[in-house]
Formats: structure tokens, C-alpha cells, sequence
């Protein structure tokens, strides 16, 4: 029963943050929830690791090896984006109902975001997704400035575009699987009555909610919104649009994909992600603002997690989780790091900083930290899942896309680098200002969310392993033995 | 078991139905006035509505007329006024001078939507063995592209958003043909999580009005990558 309090102890802390309490309750009772969720998750995943399915109310809430990964990101992001708010919301606002405000949306996000994996109604979890848009369009929007209104009144309408596309897909599926007329309308029932499916139909909802749900996940050329709210954003909250809320999207798009036969949708599956990765890839080359920058590198990431499934048997899939946990880890990492530079700095425009690493040295690691880590340079956890993907890739004889893959990851690499190298080092432009130190929280929050991607670039723990193990037997399309 | 001509009856009636949505999508397109719009759109719920009635009535489910009713009391009636609520009155006396499209060519690009709809549906309608399938689900896929041209074509935040709202509606219209079976509670549930989009989307084109002056959302393009020279 302890997987339903996940979602519970956030929407309590909804209730706390409405209440005028002082500047200090509204954050500390978030971030006390949401510690406490990461908690439970923990509990659930090793049950899941120890039993491989977990079942509180049968076809509605359960949980998997996918969906514990993704409950796992989630809630490690939220209360890592918790502790980071702390010091960043209260440097930015001291209206004490400007705060308030922001914690109760910032838990609703989260409250969302803990429902997507562990309900298994596919019509539910369209309702899930849709609130995990819903609840942050109002903090893409929180600086209130030209440029956040108009990033999410984009991010709003393509959100809702997508959910409307989608929502034809899930009552599309339903259509397919009442015609079975067996099983429940929920995602294990359907991967069992799968082989009885009608084709057209099951291609049919797959489609709609491919093209639905991947305007959510920012496929190219339905990307256009992405860089937008993830650069307009707060800090802590563009850390949970990219780093997991994407995700969340691309998750429920993987679900269907193993209701499918193998064959044509895996090579649409490596032609999508290959195009995503490629334009973004180039993109990132002439970005001018830092948090633009780690936005982009999120298409990119979310194309190579999508190639790697569609490489499809358990290599790929293995690599496409693996891939899943170490872009949230790190991405949600970058952002932080982004903030705590807007915060020193002041300014998102990478031209007019130089010398971050002396104007503040935590700051400044931290980027150069964030930007090798996503990049993919050894010792950190992206390396070993991209090159884990790679060698799936070559163990299948898909020399092409790997080729081009890897050209790709190249090209993001050093356009990553070279925007960030200028950043950090050399002149800072003329007296260091005297912008302020950076808060406690969110040194913190830097420490904390670097130790695991330093850990898993080196070391995986037996339970990690056995449990994306688990998740990439979920989402490859052979049936499981 | 009901007179089959009683079926028959309904079965027309529903297919009149899904005509005049069509229509109304097509007014949605073309009408320039706000508070046009806005009729339009309450027209369209009403005929999703009475859409859901009738296919209750042939299919023997009651829960399809528990959608009909939750659709009436959310979009015809707590939608608009929610709209209202938080929007200034200024908005909806507007009229729309600059469309993305011309009218002309934005209705003949519907006109196409729509056909294309049709031969999209076709392989589905294959598999579906009601005749409320036929009727049903191309006209609501049609509803889904010709919403969405409405929203590209608009840039009035209002109108722009109710088109967003008529792809909602559509999906709802090909739903309650192909999954007449769907877990009451998830429609509901579907129904109140629009509510709540519609609440934070007024509230987020008041700020805009207040910030930027305007609800000319179409006309807001400072994030871009070119460099702003």
C-alpha cells in the first residue's frame, strides 16, 4: 500500500503550501515530502527487484521494472529539485504568496509526475501526463517576464495539442483490446492479449500517441516548444521538465512500442531518433544562452534513448533504460548547475561570460562537471550507456545508424563543450562582480546529485542492475522468458 | 429489443449529428468575432453531447449518457463561464483582423483536412463493425486536424484555445463511437482535467494581458535563435 502514498505525500504538501505558515514552511514541507516519497520508492523498487511486479489494485495501480525505474527518476529529481528551490526561490522572490505559490505548484508537478508510473490504466495515465503539463505551465511561467509568458503559452498549446492527438490513440487501443475481449484495459493486460490485436488498429492508436505524446517528449520537428520552457523556467523546474517530465512522455510512447511486432516500427523507431539527435545535435552549435544549450541536449538525449529501443532485443532495451536513468541523473544535474550560474552571474547569455570558474568556483565546476557528464565523456554514467547502446548497436549489425549515432554524439559533444570552455575559462570581462554567494541548499543539491553520476560511470550496484535488467525485459517486444 | 426502425431512426439522427459538428468546425475556422468563437465552440459540445445520447440509446449503455451530461455541465456550461470569469470583457468584443491564413484558403484547407480525415479512417472503419464507427470516428478525425489548423491559423488567444479545445472535443466524438465501453470514471475524470486546463490557460492569458498588453499570442515571437539585432 505504500506505492499509493507516493503520490499522496506531495499533493499533502499542496495543502501546507497554500496555508500562510511563514517563508520556510512551504519549503521545508516540500522538501520533507518529497525526501519521503524518494524513500518509498526505494522500498517499492528492491520489492520490485526481490517479487518483479508489484500489484496494489490489479489493472489500475501496480508496478513494474519500468515503471519502478521512472518512479525512481522522478522522485529522486523532485527532492533533489526540492532541496535545490530552497535557496534558489527564496534568492529570487521575497513575496511571501509569491513563494507559497510556487511550492504548491511545484508539488502538484511532482504529485503528477509520481502518479504516471504507477497507474497501469492506459486512459489514466493520458490524465496523468496531461497534469504533469497542466500543473508546470503556470511555473514555466512564474518570472512572469515577456519572455516566460510567451515560452509557455507555447508550451501550453503544444502540450494540449498532443494530449488531444494522444487521447484518440488511447481510445483507439481500447477499441483494439475490447475486441479481444479478454484481459484488462491496463498495460500488462495488453501486452498479454497483444498477439491477438488487430494490426491496424494497435498501429493505429501507436501512431496517434507517437505523434501525440512526442511533441511532449520534443521529437524533431515537434521540438520548437522545448528550448523555450526549458530556458524560461526556474532553475529546479527546468531540471524537472527535462530531466524526467520528457521521460515520462517517452515512457508511455515505450509501453506501446512492445505491444507491436518486431520488424518496420523499429526502424521508424531508429529513423525518429536519428533525427532528433542529428538536428539537435547541430543546433546546440549556435545557441547563445547557457540553459538553451542543456534543452537542446535533452532532444538529442531523448532521440538516442528512443534509437536505442528500437534497436530492440535486449541489448538495446538494456541500453535505452540505462540510457533513461543516466540522461535524468545527469541532466537534471546541468540545470542545477545552470542555476546556480544564473544566480552568480545574473545573465543566461553565454557571450558576455568568461572566467566563471574565478568569478565563483563552485559555480563554475559544476557547469564544466555538467557539461562532460552529458557530453559523455568517461568516467560518467552517460559514457557507459551510450557506449553500451554502441555495442548493442554492433552486436545487431546496424552499422549505419550506430555510425551515424556516434558522429551525432560527437558533434553534441563538442558543441556542448565549446559553449561551456568559454563560459569557464579565461578573462572573467572586468571586476569580478559581486554577485551572491550561493546558497547552502543548492551547493548541496550540486554535491548530492553529482555523487550518482559519478558512481554509476564506475560501479553499478547489483539491485540497479538487475532492475534495468527487469525494465529492458519490459520494453523489448520478444516475449519475455 | 427495441423496433429496429427505432435504431435506424437513431442511427440517422446521429449521422445528422456528426454533420452539423462538421459544420460548426468549419465555422470555428471562419468566424473573426471572439464571442463568436465561443458559441460556436458551446454548439459543439452541445452536438458531442447529443452525440453521446444517442449512441447510449443504440448501444444500451447508460454511462454514455453520464458523458453526455458531464460534457454539457463542463464545456456548455463551466467553460465558458470560467472564460469569462477570468478573462477582461475587452477580449471577447475582438475581432480578428490578421488570420495566419485567409479565410477563403483556410476553409478549403479544412475541406481537405477533412477528406483526408476520411481516407485515413478508412482502413479503421474496415475493422469496426458499427455504423456509428462510420459516422463517429471520421467525422472526429477531422475535428482533430481541423482544430488544429484553427489553432495554427488564429492569433488570438481565445480562439487559438478553443480550437485546441474542438481537437479535445473531436477526440471525445470518435471515442464515444469506437470504446462506447470506456471506464466511466476515466471520462469523468478526462472532462475535469480539461476544466483545470481551461482554469490555468485563463489565468495564463490574463498574465499575458496584464505583462504584455495584448492576447495576441500568435504575434509573440521574441524566443528565437537568430540573434536579436
Amino acid at each position: 500500500m505504500s506505492l499509493l502514498a507516493i503520490p499522496l505525500l506531495p499533493l499533502a504538501a499542496v495543502l501546507f503550501s497554500l496555508v500562510p505558515l511563514g517563508k520556510r514552511v512551504a519549503p521545508a514541507v516540500t522538501l520533507i515530502a518529497a525526501a519521503g516519497a524518494l524513500a518509498l520508492a526505494v522500498t517499492n523498487s528492491l520489492r520490485v527487484v526481490a517479487e518483479q511486479h508489484v500489484v496494489v489494485v490489479a489493472g489500475w495501480v501496480e508496478l513494474d521494472g519500468l515503471s519502478a525505474i521512472l518512479l525512481l527518476l522522478n522522485t529522486f529529481v523532485s527532492a533533489m529539485a526540492a532541496l535545490f528551490s530552497w535557496g534558489y526561490i527564496a534568492a529570487h522572490q521575497r513575496e511571501e504568496r509569491r513563494i507559497r505559490s510556487y511550492y504548491a505548484h511545484f508539488n502538484l508537478f511532482t504529485f503528477s509526475m509520481a502518479l504516471v508510473p504507477v497507474l497501469f490504466q492506459p486512459a489514466f495515465v493520458w490524465i496523468a501526463i496531461e497534469f504533469t503539463a497542466v500543473f508546470s505551465v503556470l511555473l514555466v511561467a512564474f518570472e512572469n517576464t515577456h519572455a516566460a509568458l510567451e515560452a509557455a503559452w507555447k508550451y501550453i498549446a503544444l502540450m494540449f495539442t498532443g494530449a488531444a492527438i494522444a487521447l484518440l490513440g488511447f481510445f483507439i487501443l481500447f477499441w483494439a483490446q475490447q475486441k479481444v475481449g479478454a484481459g484488462h484495459y491496463s498495460w500488462s493486460g495488453l501486452v498479454m492479449v497483444a498477439p491477438q490485436m488487430s494490426p491496424v488498429l494497435v498501429i493505429a492508436a501507436f501512431v496517434f500517441i507517437l505523434v501525440g505524446f512526442g511533441v511532449k517528449v520534443g521529437f524533431v520537428p515537434m521540438h520548437t516548444w522545448l528550448p523555450d520552457a526549458h530556458s524560461q523556467a526556474p532553475a529546479p523546474v527546468c531540471a524537472l521538465l527535462s530531466g524526467v517530465k520528457t521521460t515520462n512522455a517517452l515512457y508511455v510512447i515505450l509501453r506501446l512500442a512492445q505491444l507491436l511486432p518486431i520488424g518496420r516500427v523499429n526502424l521508424w523507431m531508429q529513423v525518429i531518433g536519428l533525427v532528433s539527435v542529428g538536428v539537435a545535435s547541430f543546433l546546440l552549435l549556435q545557441v547563445r544562452d547557457y540553459k538553451r544549450l542543456f534543452a537542446f541536449s535533452t532532444v538529442e538525449h531523448m532521440g538516442i534513448i528512443f534509437i536505442a529501443a528500437g534497436l530492440g532485443a535486449r541489448g538495446g532495451s538494456y541500453g535505452a533504460m540505462l540510457q533513461m536513468v543516466s540522461h535524468s541523473l545527469t541532466k537534471s544535474f546541468c540545470f542545477f548547475a545552470a542555476g546556480a550560474a544564473l544566480l552568480v552571474l545574473g545573465t543566461r547569455e553565454i557571450a558576455s561570460v568568461r572566467g566563471l570558474i574565478r568569478t565563483s568556483p563552485t559555480a563554475g565546476a559544476a557547469l564544466l562537471f555538467g557539461a562532460l557528464a552529458i557530453g559523455g565523456a568517461p568516467p560518467f554514467a552517460v559514457f557507459l550507456s551510450e557506449f553500451s547502446i554502441f555495442r548493442a548497436g554492433l552486436e545487431r549489425g546496424d552499422y549505419v545508424v550506430t555510425a551515424l549515432l556516434a558522429i551525432f554524439i560527437t558533434v553534441a559533444f563538442f558543441g556542448i563543450l565549446l559553449h561551456v570552455n568559454r563560459m569557464v575559462f579565461g578573462q572573467p570581462p572586468e571586476k569580478p562582480s559581486t554577485h551572491a554567494a550561493l546558497p547552502f541548499t543548492c551547493v548541496l543539491t550540486l554535491i548530492l546529485a553529482a555523487i550518482p553520476i559519478l558512481v554509476f560511470g564506475v560501479y553499478q550496484p547489483a539491485k540497479l542492475h538487475e532492475l534495468v535488467a527487469l525494465a529492458a525485459a519490459n520494453i523489448s517486444q520478444a516475449p519475455s522468458p | 429489443m427495441t423496433d429496429p426502425n427505432v435504431i435506424i431512426w437513431l442511427h440517422n439522427l446521429n449521422a445528422l449529428t456528426g454533420g452539423l459538428f462538421l459544420l460548426v468546425l468549419f465555422g470555428l475556422v471562419s468566424v473573426r468575432q471572439v464571442g463568436g468563437c465561443v458559441r460556436l465552440f458551446i454548439a459543439l459540445s452541445l452536438l458531442l453531447a447529443a452525440s453521446a445520447f444517442l449512441l447510449s440509446a443504440i448501444y444500451h449503455t447508460w454511462h454514455l449518457s453520464v458523458v453526455g451530461v458531464v460534457d454539457i455541465a463542463t464545456k456548455v456550461i463551466a467553460i465558458p463561464l470560467l472564460l469569462r470569469r477570468v478573462l477582461p470583457d475587452e477580449v471577447y468584443t475582438r475581432r480578428e483582423v490578421a488570420q495566419v491564413l485567409n479565410i477563403p484558403t483556410a476553409l478549403l484547407t479544412a475541406l481537405l483536412l477533412a477528406i483526408v480525415a476520411y481516407l485515413l479512417s478508412k482502413p479503421l472503419m474496415a475493422v469496426g463493425d458499427g455504423i456509428a464507427i462510420g459516422v463517429n470516428l471520421p467525422i472526429g478525425l477531422s475535428g482533430l486536424l481541423i482544430g488544429g489548423l484553427t489553432a495554427a491559423v488564429r492569433r488570438e488567444a481565445v480562439p487559438l484555445f478553443l480550437g485546441l479545445l474542438a481537437m479535445e472535443n473531436s477526440a471525445f466524438f470518435a471515442g464515444i463511437g469506437v470504446a462506447p465501453e470506456m471506464p466511466l470514471i476515466a471520462e469523468v475524470s478526462i472532462a475535469f482535467d480539461v476544466l483545470i486546463l481551461v482554469f490555468v490557460v485563463g489565468v495564463l492569458t490574463r498574465a499575458v494581458h496584464e505583462h504584455i498588453g495584448t492576447t495576441e499570442v500568435g504575434t509573440l515571437t521574441a524566443l528565437k535563435e537568430e540573434p536579436e539585432r
